[in-house]
């Protein structure tokens, strides 16, 4: 045969990376994940290296005393204060400053503009009403929105694909009895629960991810078991069974691979849901605890503060963004894996 | 004289890749024409891509009915055409049939539609249309939903909806095909009847050969989206000009077994001794919440199956032949005696050697496209059985067993590199090279019985033909023994030693296949062999 044999999620592959939108999308999401994780080193209000008085220091990972650079204080040094930064330019002396010399939660106390100030050469997005860097908190609340929304995502698909798995291929009574749990968890009501946890529990993205994926997972297994229950009747499976394949062998070598498609396929959308929730809680403050950077509680901020219109602006173009990108992805990933189209 | 349907040049083709190349057929008023041809041949394509039924078809060329083209008809015109001039009956009426109406309101629909009724007459002309096509209790069923009714009940629905507006031309597609093989006999007569009644002409789209000569005047014979051969039934028949034809016609499978009497004193591989398997089913009301009630798919059925024989198992849909592959395969629970090489399947199970016990019968399933996992490759496929019943093996000699069974099945040849084989996924393969490739499957744990549920009923006659060869050498050199489950009298008459006929989950006939065929008994078996004929 002339061409190289693909497998049929190789061939999906070639199918998603045929849609251009989606691929691109792909890349983009990736790369700006990626550099999320870097943040530190965009974003950040110490410098990345400072070479002082013939020593190298590198006060990301250093706590350095002001006394070192010629300040009064034992204090950790803020490299933002003028005679700081005097110190450690002048003469033979160099730093580099990350491209966005603030981090989440610097407050700018030599901004020239009360709080929240405009876009300025300073502070590139301007500042919340704290007077942090709004820059800085986008891209750390992006961060830590899309790795809450992967870890939710993780932790629930493999939830619901477990459930699911074990409710489809046993079927009967277990299906029953799983059914009606399934049921009586998912009429609770999720939103006052997270209401009265976050009241008697200290709130932290901990707990929040813990009470999200109670809930999270029972959607999906109802994908899974539904697969299930259908490949359980078709022939191979019928035909391992004759084998004499065990249980276990039947679920992950015949059963699991044929009835991923609808997982795969819901990946970006729970992701994007997955923000949207964090984002949302965040926004009703019930999320995050109070100094994490978060997309929802900018969000808030904007609302409070009207006619800072750079907050609730760029936060916003973040999310859609964001959002978009996902709803992309999910759009390709769900056409790449439709039985219907065939490739020729 | 005009023709009442001509095709000029007719192409159809799917994103620019034709796949029917410029047909000329006529079909003439009141003429019962057949196209035959094998999957894939582009029959059924050409047929509804008149209507423009066939999603995303490019469809060129002429088709004149009556002197109009309906190719170039515009929407509105050509949904005239549709159902009032040319009427369609599908393959699979469970389908075609909208299941949350009653078929009487669905018949009366196209009258009120199409011939303009009022509610009161639609819904007396409705029953009378039932009357037509011979279905029982015609008041009653105009008031049933689709599921309530039989498969050959809801194809009689499917004629009369499509006989409603009277149409000129019917375009049946496989019309008997989801139907039981008892059945199919009266459809025809049914169609026939109804014609003549009607006086419109027929097109039955089918690859069955036998429909053919017991229902057609003229013949179209399509072989990969070009017409080959056209021409009276009887001349065809007898005649072929075109090689193609002739393959077609010479694809009866043939008789060639190891016919020697089994030697006395031989103990059975696969024997039954009132075996009866049930299924719990829900009771109606109250009681079914409490208890559930059991339905006996197969009854109190004996047997015994010799080594290198094969035990033909026909009947119907519903017959119970299928539960009874099942419970011969050991995957369904069972009362009596259910014996492989003198081992009670129930006594393996409790005494955990059932895995064994599994190594001795294997299958072989209908359709190849569901019976192939289709993400694993033909090296993981073929090679699984060892993992399970030779876990010691080495790699390298499993690889090269999954290369002799590929061998015996004949989809390697000896001397061809197996590289580009063990690498294949079940899609880059044939129906005929994915039914051998599920024979190498059971072959390389060596099984003394092979079950073989329909085995070649979802192929194409000159592949079928091919696999029941491939099943009757493999029979000879390792002396196998099958249990053959078909609905085909042919199959049976090729392969079986004996053979057991099943109706409702009872033997109602037993014996020596030939002398069963010959000389059928029982009245179901008769219908049967008549049906085929």
């Amino acid at each position: 045969m002339s061409q190289l044999s693909l497998s049929p999620s190789r061939r999906a592959w070639q199918r998603f990376k045929r849609n251009r939108l989606g691929f691109w999308s792909l890349v983009l999401f990736c790369a700006l994940v990626v550099m999320s994780l870097f943040a530190d080193l965009l974003s950040n209000d110490r410098p990345l290296v400072v070479r002082y008085e013939g020593k190298t220091y590198f006060p990301l990972v250093q706590d350095l005393p002001e006394t070192l650079f010629g300040g009064d204080f034992e204090a950790p040094t803020d490299y933002l204060d003028p005679f700081i930064r005097e110190q450690i330019t002048r003469g033979d002396n160099w730093a580099v400053y990350p491209p966005n010399p603030y981090g989440p939660n610097t407050l700018n106390y030599f901004a020239q503009a009360p709080n929240p100030s405009a876009p300025s050469a300073d502070n590139w997005l301007g500042t919340d009403d704290r007077g942090r860097d709004l820059l800085a908190q986008l891209i750390y609340g992006f961060r830590i929105s899309v790795l809450f929304a992967l870890a939710l995502t993780v932790i629930g698909t493999l939830l619901g694909i477990v459930t699911g798995a074990i409710q489809g291929y046993f079927g009967g009574r277990t299906d029953l009895a799983f059914q009606r749990f399934i049921e009586i968890w998912g009429s609770m009501p999720e939103l006052y629960l997270l209401i009265i946890f976050s009241a008697v529990l200290a709130p932290s993205v901990g707990l929040l991810l813990v009470l999200l994926s109670l809930f999270g997972w029972m959607g999906l297994s109802d994908y899974v078991r539904a697969e299930f229950l259908r490949n359980r009747q078709l022939d191979y499976v019928r035909a391992a069974r004759a084998m004499g394949l065990s249980h276990g062998q039947i679920i992950w070598r015949h059963l699991l691979p044929n009835s991923l498609t609808p997982v795969v396929t819901f990946l970006p959308f729970r992701m994007s849901a997955a923000i949207l929730a964090l984002t949302s809680l965040d926004f009703l403050g019930l999320g995050v605890p109070p100094g994490t950077p978060s997309l929802g509680e900018l969000l808030s901020q904007g609302k409070n503060n009207i006619d800072a219109w750079w907050i609730s602006l760029s936060t916003f173009a973040v999310l859609v963004v964001t959002l978009l990108l996902l709803t992309f992805m999910g759009d390709a990933l769900r056409d790449a894996l439709d039985p219907r189209k065939a490739d020729r | 004289m005009t023709a009442l349907l001509s095709l000029r040049g007719l192409t159809v083709a799917f994103n620019g890749t034709p796949v029917v190349h410029g047909i000329d057929l006529d079909i003439q008023a009141g003429e019962k024409l057949a196209l035959v041809g094998e999957s894939g041949s582009g029959k059924t394509v050409s047929a509804l891509s008149l209507l423009r039924l066939v999603e995303g078809a490019q469809v060129s060329g002429q088709a004149l009915l009556e002197g109009r083209d309906l190719l170039a008809l515009s929407g509105p015109q050509l949904r005239a055409v549709r159902g009032d001039e040319v009427a369609v009956i599908f393959q699979e009426p469970m389908t075609a049939l909208n299941p949350l109406q009653t078929v009487g309101a669905q018949i009366a629909e196209v009258l009120q539609l199409k011939r303009g009724l009022n509610a009161t007459d639609a819904r007396r002309a409705v029953v009378d249309l039932l009357v037509s096509t011979g279905i029982a209790e015609p008041q009653r069923r105009a008031g049933a939903y689709p599921h309530q009714l039989s498969g050959g009940q809801r194809q009689r629905v499917m004629i009369a909806m499509a006989l409603a507006s009277r149409p000129r031309l019917l375009i049946a597609d496989e019309p008997t095909t989801a139907l039981d093989v008892s059945l199919r006999g009266q459809m025809l007569d049914l169609l026939s009847d109804l014609q003549r009644e009607y006086g419109m002409a027929v097109l039955l789209i089918t690859h069955d050969l036998n429909l053919v000569r017991r229902f057609a005047s003229r013949v179209a014979v399509m072989e990969r989206g070009h017409l080959v051969e056209q021409g009276a039934v009887a001349e065809v028949f007898a005649a072929p000009r075109n090689p193609y034809t002739r393959q077609l016609l010479a694809s009866r499978p043939v008789r060639d077994l190891q016919e020697t009497p089994v030697p006395p004193g031989q103990a059975p591989v696969l024997s039954a001794r009132d075996l009866g398997v049930s299924y719990p089913v829900p009771l109606p009301g109250l009681r079914g919440w409490f208890r559930r009630g059991r339905f006996d798919a197969v009854r109190s059925v004996q047997f015994a199956l010799a080594r290198g024989r094969t035990l033909g198992v026909v009947g119907g849909s519903g017959s119970g032949k299928s539960t009874l592959a099942l419970a011969a395969l050991g995957l369904l629970p069972h009362s009596g005696q259910l014996a492989v090489e003198g081992t009670d399947w129930e006594a393996a199970r409790r005494g955990g050697a059932s895995r064994a016990l599994r190594r001795r019968v294997q299958v072989v399933f209908q359709d190849p496209f569901s019976s192939l996992s289709p993400r694993m490759t033909v090296e993981q496929i073929v090679g699984e059985g060892l993992l399970v019943h030779e876990p010691t093996l080495h790699e390298a000699d499993r690889q090269a067993r999954v290369v002799d069974a590929l061998r015996d099945v004949g989809l390697l040849q000896a001397g061809e590199d197996p590289a580009g084989w063990l690498q294949r996924y079940p899609h880059e393969c044939s129906g005929g090279q994915r039914q051998r490739l599920a024979i190498a499957r059971a072959l390389i744990v060596e099984p003394r019985v092979l079950v073989l549920d329909e085995p070649t009923s979802a192929l194409d006659v000159t592949v079928q033909q091919q696999v029941l060869g491939l099943l009757q050498r493999l029979q000879r050199e390792r002396a196998l023994s099958y249990l053959l489950i078909t609905h085909d009298v042919d199959v049976i008459r090729a392969m079986a030693h004996e053979v057991l006929v099943m109706k409702e989950g009872a033997v109602v006939e037993h014996g020596p296949a030939l002398d069963v065929l010959s000389a059928p008994q029982h009245p179901y078996t008769q219908e049967l062999v008549r049906a085929a004929l």
